[in-house]
């Protein structure tokens, strides 16, 4: 039996292997250093987040590599998306560094729960096949589900964590039946042997499909799109805000890989029924997400239904690739890039939207009603002006890169002929201008009710800057961003 | 440096703006100087655009062409043409008058105030400038940002929901327009180029529909009745300098993008709906004249004297004649300085009682004597007084009317009577009669700066009244281009 095996080479893997190395140095150093230098270990997940980076880059190739006998791939498209995760992740952990002190938890668990979700994240990038898909998916979710329970006496926290979690483990179901049953029709759990098995067409459509609806329900769990959108409002309310942060950032660009992995790579010859429940789904996101963020007053729930609607948006893009019933290489990847430029851009003001309130947010304080956003123009006019930028982001409005993001996905709706759903995209992103103009009237037009010094540190004063500064250069200059989520996807499988 | 006056004309200000805020409010001195210098320095650069502009080339001058977004071949591509010409100038002018007028006035975030107005009279050069259609949009929409914050932050009690109403109803117009623009770059086959698209064929159905998208958006920012609500509401709370801006150069994007968009790229849907946008107008016109007259608010008042006033641009438009389209656009430019003027003089006397309901007034006359002549002299060019401005533009876009059909120019005409008896009529409960109260009686008049902006803008009233020529030569080789191009069907 073991004379069989062959070593799998370990080259593309080699950030995953690198971080799951360093988890366990995190975990030492926490177990003998964690009571007198706390700082350790969140010292250690920066720089092992770092190095995976650097890894990544070094070990980065023109060409797609694939490994662990066909298991996992290592291409352009995993190793942008792995990139921009760790930087989603190092900002995160920068913001909420002070409220974790302040509220007792910066405990070692947070950072190894932190590593082990980018590690699940990294290898659903990587997946091409549906048992790596699944694995990295439950790494990912178990890890975020410990996070969100990570404060253990908070009952909004644990029962946030309970509903992710049951929610969690019902989608998962849904998914590991929807793989068994594609897996029943094309005989193969490969991604590339799937597509092959229905480009040929020997296969079982009513299996098929069936077990494409199940996997369809799998991704809009993860991306949170309506009617799978539940867990969402409750748990971002639930979580500490550091692990909302988390949530609503890194974790989209996971869900995006998944969906494009699993549809585009392996069901792409059933896109034309799988896009038009994307359709489906994508509308009823934007129509519920932005209608329902109007009637908010916690600010992490109207960022929580803003989220829906947006991935929403960004599903519009990836539900274009087809135009006409045909696949033209050069609008699929146009469409596929839009929506993968819009999760970039909205994983960006994401973080910078939290991050506003992690900035107001001090010891024994949550600065998460929008009310705690009152007057900010008068007590810190930067910090009031970077928000406004957010939050014209969010809502689409130029020169910002939020609108570049609306504007390439309503670009490739419009080319694969449906003008109707992008026409009532943007009147629904009429609707949703609203409730971002209400934080901005609240910044600007009223007179602050908490008037105590903002006391963030240095750290996250800079990084809550340089996100502003991004979220409004990104949308001046916004071709070079574009450009690597094309040329990402072009040299992928 | 010509290749990058129009550049400049954008950048001076936006930039500028950034000192400005970075100054803070703490240090209003400094604040009102860099302001005003600034705001001069981006009057000035724009004077090459007129002493440099060729009035015999009917296309566009001035042209600074560049990738942007190459990835959707978006272009930074910046030009002007007659049409488009005089309203940066007139931009730029009305800027320097905005920031006189704030001068003392604004009491607090005054560096905001300032920086505001600037980035906007920055981002409206752009609207006015750009020739490639996402780069039009972009600075479209973004231009509502600094007028949502003057408004919501500066304005008057009402003002929150003003600034929301403004802000979401010139969106809604937008945004369909953007998902036309779409359209058009994928018809165009991958262009953004705004004179590519005037070449571009376009069948009658598409044709209409962009046409309706293009309206909306434009009719909202014009205003046109009936999407006009949003006017009045943002003039009464916006304060002083917003106003101005309001109606002295932002109403003029919506008839721009007339101009520009819709007659050039769809004509023939242009034509299929002219009785339509005629109807529109003329209802504009006469209805809107009445409304006028009933008001008690004096701004208010001058708000839907305004919507009356570009009532009779939109009709200039879709009458297709010389003399309907280059009255329109004298008209345009009239109404920024006699509107402009208006809302000053309204806040002058804002500032000093704290009203804008004309029972408030009486008799300013006799305690305001200098500022009553020019207040009358506005109001005067307001309600079209021959050898005033208002006289020109209306007298050429009757005259057009009449040749296009004479009951048109009849009901056109209406506003020389109805304008005078809203206009009159408040100067009358206004200016004269007795001393109202002893609010009245202890104002005092018009301070030196008040004078100057008030003078100035006098100045370009009379003098475009009396010699409109410079304003009408650099415009003719271009209406008279686009006349030709509107009249060649592209079906």
């Amino acid at each position: 039996m073991l004379n069989n095996f062959v070593m799998p080479d370990l080259y593309p893997a080699a950030p995953e292997i690198f971080l799951l190395l360093m988890s366990f140095l995190v975990l030492f150093v926490d177990l003998f250093f964690g009571a007198t230098h706390r700082w350790m270990a969140a010292m250690l997940t920066a720089v092992s987040l770092l190095g995976a980076a650097l890894i990544t880059l070094v070990t980065s190739d023109a060409q797609p590599v694939l490994t662990f006998s066909g298991m996992f791939i290592d291409d352009m498209l995993a190793d942008f998306l792995k990139l921009m995760t760790y930087f989603a992740v190092l900002m995160m952990l920068v913001y909420s560094r002070q409220y974790l002190v302040d509220r007792g938890l910066d405990k070692g668990e947070f950072y190894l729960l932190v590593i082990y979700a980018t590690m699940g994240m990294m290898i659903m990038i990587s997946a091409a096949n549906f048992i790596t898909m699944y694995l990295g998916l439950e790494l990912m979710s178990l890890s975020l589900y410990g996070l969100v329970a990570i404060d253990r006496d908070s009952t909004r926290g644990t029962e946030a964590a309970m509903k992710y979690f049951v929610l969690g483990a019902l989608a998962s179901g849904l998914l590991l039946y929807g793989m068994s049953m594609v897996y029943g029709a094309t005989g193969s759990l490969e991604l590339g042997g799937v597509a092959q098995a229905l480009y040929q067409g020997h296969t079982e459509k009513t299996v098929l499909v069936f077990g494409l609806v199940f996997i369809v329900a799998g991704i809009a769990f993860k991306l949170g799109l309506v009617p799978f959108h539940m867990w969402i409002p409750d748990v971002y309310h639930g979580a500490p805000t550091a692990v909302t942060m988390f949530i609503g950032s890194a974790p989209k660009l996971a869900a995006f890989a998944m969906a494009l992995r699993l549809l585009v790579y392996g069901l792409l010859g059933l896109a034309a029924d799988w896009q038009k429940m994307l359709l489906v789904m994508a509308v009823l996101s934007i129509g519920l997400g932005n209608l329902a963020a109007i009637a908010q007053t916690n600010i992490k729930r109207m960022l929580a239904y803003s989220a829906i609607s947006h991935m929403g948006y960004m599903v519009l893009g990836l539900m274009s690739g087809m135009v006409a019933g045909k696949i033209d290489p050069f609008t699929a990847t146009n469409a596929y890039s839009s929506a993968m430029y819009y999760t970039v851009a909205y994983v960006l003001m994401s973080l910078g939207a939290f991050g506003a309130i992690l900035l107001l947010s001090r010891a024994g304080y949550e600065a998460e009603n929008l009310e705690d956003f009152k007057g900010l123009n008068k007590r810190s006019p930067w910090f009031a002006a970077m928000m406004l930028i957010m939050m014209f982001s969010m809502a689409g409005i130029p020169f910002f890169i939020g609108f570049f993001a609306k504007f390439a996905v309503l670009l490739a709706a419009i080319k694969a002929g449906y003008v109707t759903v992008a026409v009532i995209a943007v009147m629904f992103s009429l609707i949703g201008a609203f409730y971002y103009l209400r934080v901005v009237k609240l910044m600007y037009f009223d007179a602050p009710v908490d008037s105590a010094p903002i006391t963030a540190g240095l750290d996250v004063r800079v990084l809550f800057s340089l996100n502003g500064i991004a979220v409004a250069g990104l949308g001046l200059f916004p071709n070079e961003v574009m450009m690597l989520c094309t040329t990402a996807l072009l040299r992928s499988v | 440096m010509n290749q990058q006056l129009l550049s400049l004309a954008i950048w001076v200000p936006i930039l500028g703006a950034l000192p400005v805020f970075w100054a803070g409010s703490d240090r209003r001195c400094l604040v009102r100087w860099l302001a005003l210098a600034v705001a001069v320095a981006g009057f000035l650069v724009t004077i090459p655009l007129y002493t440099g502009f060729d009035p015999k080339i009917a296309g566009m001058q001035f042209v600074e062409q560049s990738p942007w977004i190459p990835r959707f071949n978006v272009q930074y591509f910046l030009g002007a043409d007659g049409i488009s010409m005089p309203f940066i100038l007139l931009n730029a002018f009305i800027t320097v008058m905005v920031v006189l007028a704030g001068w003392d006035v604004i009491e607090e975030k005054q560096a905001q105030y300032m920086g505001a107005f600037l980035v906007m009279s920055g981002l409206m050069n752009g609207i006015f400038s750009a020739l490639d259609g996402v780069l039009f949009y972009v600075f479209f929409e973004a231009s509502l940002i600094p007028m949502y914050i003057i408004i919501g932050v500066w304005g008057g009690p009402n003002r929150v929901y003003a600034a929301i109403k403004f802000f979401l109803y010139t969106l809604l117009g937008s945004l369909l327009m953007l998902v036309a623009l779409l359209w058009l770059f994928l018809e165009s086959r991958g262009s953004f180029n705004i004179l590519d698209w005037h070449q571009l064929q376009i069948g009658m159905k598409p044709q209409i529909l962009i046409f309706v998208a293009f309206l909306v958006s434009f009719a909202v920012k014009v205003p046109m009745w009936p999407v006009h609500t949003w006017l009045p509401d943002a003039h009464v709370e916006a304060p002083t300098g917003g106003s101005v801006v309001l109606a002295a150069i932002a109403l003029k994007l919506g008839a721009y993008g007339f101009v520009r968009f819709s007659l050039p790229i769809v004509p023939d849907a242009a034509h299929y709906m002219a009785n339509f946008m005629i109807t529109l107008s003329l209802i504009a016109v006469v209805y809107i004249g009445f409304v006028a007259l009933v008001q008690t608010d004096m701004k208010k008042l001058i708000a839907y004297s305004s919507i009356s006033h570009m009532g009779f641009v939109t009709l200039g438009f879709f009458i297709f004649n010389q003399l309907g389209i280059e009255g329109a656009l004298v008209q345009m430019i009239s109404h920024g300085f006699v509107s402009g003027a208006m809302f000053l003089c309204v806040g002058v006397m804002y500032d000093r009682v704290h009203s804008r309901q004309i029972a408030d007034y009486g008799g300013v006359v006799h305690t305001m004597p200098k500022f009553a002549a020019l207040f009358i002299f506005f109001a005067m060019a307001n309600s079209g007084l021959p050898a005033t401005s208002g006289f020109v533009g209306e007298f050429m876009v009757i005259l057009g009317a009449i040749k296009a059909n004479f009951w048109l120019g009849f009901l056109a005409a209406t506003t020389l009577i109805l304008g005078a008896a809203y206009t009159l009529w408040m100067i009358k409960r206004v200016v004269y009669g007795p001393v109202g109260n002893h609010h009245v009686a202890e104002m005092q008049d018009i301070s030196g700066r008040e004078f100057l902006f008030l003078a100035l803008l006098a100045l370009c009233v009379l003098g475009m009244g009396l010699y409109p020529f410079p304003f009408t030569e650099v415009m003719h080789a271009s209406v008279d281009n686009l006349l030709r191009h509107v009249a060649v069907s592209k079906l």
